[in-house]
């Protein structure tokens, strides 16, 4: 089966890449990483800054159902070309990552179809590992959660 | 320098990666499988040495021939390490997918 989206992340390196084809024309595809409304329905989080143009700046935001923030990235936009590229650069606040650079490259392929690769450069290739794995500890956190929950009701 | 081959260096190489393609489905001989490279022989049985060197591939005697297939094992063991961050990605880029298709181009 055919992934819709690839990651390769050769090892020893402090870079990876995120391909992914789309059904939607280069039009649509960038309006979704543009227009912050849109943002924040795919992405799940707030969007509290957006200035799409260079030396612009963005923030993110998420917050739990009780209200408590627990995600917040920020960056620059380094460079703007409408249907072509952003370049910016990405800080999760408070975590060990430092800030990363990333080149997104949208790409028609057909009237109706696109391509989105997106180009991370980390600070160091322990640190791009760090990245990689956080989803597993994110899920271990959760299952904990989970138990911790269910532990709670039976007291 | 030897330098240490695991299995991230092995499936960073686009060659490497088609050869694990072609073997997924069944096992091949070295021959059957430089058949499908424009590659010169050299070439691919250096990559199918790499392969198995970090034991991706396993190599069975089958008669006078060898044969090479998948190491279900190794496979499984790149797929657990990205696999959690690449469906985040997938699952995002859906959503995506299905918000935009609502939109009509300009």
């Amino acid at each position: 089966m055919e992934l819709k989206t690839k990651i390769d992340a050769e090892e020893g390196r402090a870079d990876l890449l995120i391909t992914r084809e789309f059904d939607l024309p280069v039009e649509l595809l960038f309006k979704a990483y543009e227009d912050a409304a849109i943002v924040e329905q795919w992405m799940g989080t707030k969007v509290i800054k957006l200035e799409n143009k260079k030396h612009g700046s963005w923030a993110f935001e998420t917050s739990n159902t009780e209200g408590q923030v627990v995600f917040r990235a920020n960056g620059t936009i380094h460079d703007f070309v409408p249907y072509q590229k952003i370049v910016r650069t990405f800080e999760m606040e408070n975590a060990p990552f430092d800030v990363q650079l990333e080149f997104m490259e949208f790409e028609k392929l057909t009237d109706d179809t696109s391509k989105l690769t997106i180009h991370s450069i980390y600070r160091s290739a322990s640190l791009r590992d760090q990245m990689l794995k956080l989803p597993f500890r994110q899920g271990l956190n959760m299952a904990h959660n989970r138990l911790q929950d269910i532990a709670d009701k039976l007291k | 320098m030897n330098l240490r081959r695991d299995v991230f260096q092995a499936i960073a190489d686009p060659t490497r990666r088609a050869i694990l393609l072609l073997v997924a489905s069944q096992s091949l001989t070295a021959g059957a499988i430089a058949a499908n490279f424009d590659t010169a022989w050299p070439t691919v049985s250096k990559h199918l040495a790499i392969l198995t060197e970090c034991e991706l591939l396993k190599q069975e005697q089958q008669g006078r021939e060898v044969h090479y297939h998948l190491n279900p094992d190794k496979m499984k063991q790149i797929a657990d390490f990205i696999e959690p961050f690449r469906q985040i990605w997938d699952k995002r880029f859906n959503k995506l997918e299905s918000i935009m298709k609502n939109y009509k181009t300009k």
